[in-house]
């Protein structure tokens, strides 16, 4: 298999790790509203669904896209094909 | 003071920029002291903020054209974040968003987790390989990885249906907000606001609406944010009301409960004598008010449509690198989280501080004669914001006899609260500066779209540079005044509109753009065949259901994208494997943007 192919491999892999939390955090967990609501799990005291939605969700993605980028970089790194500064 | 190259002087010039801004925003404190008129200072905020904007437009005019379309791909990291948070935040994040949560709680915050879940889907799919593409605009990639004009034409086409109803909301909420604070008609403002807009883009084309952009972020998420945490201080609710209003939200529970919320119902005759637009709380605050699907359809048809829309896409063309495009998106939602995580917040203190007996600023419960007689009740109901009716006869104000339209909640929240008028006047800065920001990327995102896929690489691909630029800038006037007099006509709300935009741009574009890159057998007669196809279903699917169609999987005219986008899937997976797969170039090129490095696809110059 060829580098290009290889780093593809990885790349992919990658996105598939990345969707699946997305998935979760994005629609997995509304499927259980009136479960998050009667949840004794409270953070900040807030009902968890309420939290989830007004930030609970949204900080994870914030979270998951530098995480995103750090792992990619790493893999165009290990296979050579980051950028040139200058570029 | 600035020595050196713009870029490398752009932290001290936004700071130095945003010293200014709280050094007028404290001038404009201390001239209400001393007797200034709250007229006076709605204008001073709206007019100064709009002259800087515009002097920024002409300081950054060009007669390039990879600064026009592109800003010279220079715009560091985050400050490409900033621009994006900007020109995605529009009139309806800032003006709409916080009253939708106030009346429609759980169910209407699906729209919160759809419009920062679908950056995922950005960074993830499509900004860092577009940008190694190294496209002016999105048709424009369609153009190149699928070759032939019939793929660029039909992209061009989905480009400006979805832009064009977004933009017209747009403009018609720069035009609401220009007519409240400079007291002018609103078919005229919807000029006056239009005229803003173009100062802007015009002369400087994408490099103008960057640097405008950054500025109208920073004064819109501070009109924002100040408020929020001065009310919350004030009422004691918490230093960092982000973390600390859980007592408020259960507190709210139980006044619903207490004033009988769900339980007593108006009759219809009632409900008639309430001016158009204004609602009262029928839904509970915090608990899920919503069936699952409901919640999650129109949750995915905003975070594919957010992944399709040109004018966001496009910003992440102008950063240096594929890998400042990839970070950039981050930052892009770290400054959206900021306003959106605030949101929910700012209902709160709202809905509180109109419900609590315990504050004085409570109504509920008081003499009907007694709120008629505040202030600021009379001002929001001058203003055809707000109304109260003693419908059961017994002269107090019961929760079911308060309305209030959904913009009140964050235009007239800090004056109910008792702030100073100096943050209203902020308010309404902002609330521009959001509508400006969006209108003036989705205005230029048609227009280069026009210009450059179908004048310049269709009608005439010799045309010289200033040509070019001068066809660009007469089709961005041209543009504008459409829209304007469009929205001059006020055929759909803000809110509405916006929800339509990102399902039509969803219905045609998003899976042609995502397995552009990530399916190498996609040809062109699949990609013309999934947007035509889609963007036809999607339109058809709307028209149905909005002249009394059933529809079907409980798809709504707010979700008709997962209609289009279905079909448009399917159609291209289909047309593709029925015809000749794509040429060894097509493939090669495919192969070359999946690697960050080497040289972009398209030259710097195309």
């Amino acid at each position: 298999m060829s580098k290009q192919q290889q780093h593809w491999e990885k790349t992919r892999g990658l996105l598939f790790i990345t969707l699946a939390i997305w998935f979760v955090f994005s629609i997995g967990i509304f499927f259980f509203g009136a479960e998050m609501e009667a949840s004794s799990f409270r953070p900040l005291g807030y009902p968890l669904s309420y939290y989830m939605t007004c930030q609970g969700s949204l900080g994870i993605f914030v979270i998951l896209i530098f995480w995103f980028a750090g792992r990619q970089e790493k893999i165009d790194e290990e296979f050579g094909f980051t950028e040139r500064e200058d570029d | 003071m600035f020595k050196g190259k713009f870029i490398d002087n752009l932290p001290k010039i936004y700071g130095t920029y945003t010293g200014g801004f709280l050094v007028f925003i404290i001038l404009m404190a201390i001239a209400e002291q001393a007797g200034m008129s709250a007229k006076l200072i709605g204008i001073f905020f709206v007019a100064f903020t709009v002259l800087i904007y515009a002097l920024i437009g002409w300081l950054s005019r060009t007669l390039q054209v990879d600064a026009y379309y592109v800003a010279g791909r220079q715009v560091p990291t985050v400050f490409n974040g900033m621009a994006t948070a900007a020109d995605w935040m529009s009139g309806a994040s800032f003006v709409a968003m916080a009253g939708g949560i106030y009346f429609k709680g759980y169910g209407y915050m699906a729209l919160l987790v759809g419009w920062t879940g679908g950056y995922v889907l950005v960074a993830s799919l499509l900004a860092p390989y577009l940008r190694k593409f190294g496209c002016y605009t999105v048709p424009d990639f369609i153009g190149t990885r699928y070759g032939g004009n019939a793929a660029r034409l039909s992209a061009v086409l989905v480009l400006t249906v979805a832009s064009f109803t977004y933009v017209t909301a747009q403009i018609n909420a720069t035009g609401t907000i220009a007519s409240v604070a400079l007291d002018i008609p609103f078919n005229i403002a919807v000029y006056v606001g239009l005229l803003s807009i173009l100062m802007c883009s015009l002369l400087g084309g994408m490099r103008a609406v960057t640097w405008t952009q950054v500025a109208q972020y920073i004064v819109l998420i501070i009109a924002y944010l100040l408020p929020v945490f001065w009310i919350s201080n004030k009422m004691g609710a918490g230093v960092f009301p982000h973390f600390m209003l859980a007592d408020e939200v259960a507190r709210i529970a139980e006044l619903e409960s207490q004033f009988g919320l769900g339980t007593v119902k108006n009759s219809a005759a009632d409900l008639a004598t309430v001016p158009k637009g204004l609602a009262g709380i029928t839904k509970a605050h915090s608990e899920v008010n919503t069936t699952p699907w409901k919640f999650i359809s129109l949750a995915v048809c905003m975070m594919a449509g957010t992944a399709s829309l040109p004018h966001v896409m496009m910003r992440y063309f102008t950063t240096p690198s594929v890998k400042s495009a990839r970070r950039s998106v981050g930052w892009s939602l770290f400054f959206i989280f900021l306003l959106y995580s605030s949101a929910p917040m700012l209902a709160t203190l709202s809905k509180l501080s109109l419900m609590d007996p315990n504050l004085a600023t409570g109504i509920i419960g008081k003499s009907i004669a007694d709120v008629q007689a505040l202030d600021w009740y009379q001002n929001w109901n001058q203003a055809n914001l707000m109304f109260v009716s003693d419908f059961n006869g017994n002269g107090t104000l019961e929760l079911n006899e308060f309305f209030m339209g959904g913009k009140a909640v964050v235009l007239a929240t800090p004056e109910i609260a008792g702030l100073p008028y100096v943050i209203s006047g902020l308010v309404a800065a902002g609330g521009m500066a959001a509508a400006m920001s969006t209108a003036d990327g989705l205005v230029l995102a048609i227009a280069n779209a026009l210009s450059h896929d179908l004048y310049y690489k269709i009608i005439d691909p010799k045309a010289e540079t200033a040509k070019r630029l001068i066809v660009a800038r007469v089709l961005l006037v041209i543009i504008g005044f459409a829209g304007a007099t469009i929205a001059a006509l006020e055929i759909q709300g803000i809110l509405g509109s916006v929800i339509w935009a990102f399902d039509f741009a969803m219905s045609g574009l998003f899976f042609p753009l995502v397995l552009g890159v990530w399916w190498k057998r996609a040809n062109a007669q699949g990609a013309v065949a999934g947007m035509l196809l889609g963007l036809a279903s999607g339109t058809a699917y709307l028209i149905w259901v909005r002249n009394g169609g059933a529809g079907f999987w409980g798809v709504t005219q707010l979700t008709f994208g997962i209609v289009g986008s279905l079909v448009s899937l399917v159609s291209m997976i289909v047309v593709s494997l029925i015809t000749k797969a794509p040429d060894a170039a097509t493939q090669r090129m495919v192969d070359e943007v999946r690697i960050p490095s080497g040289k972009t696809v398209l030259g710097k110059q195309h």
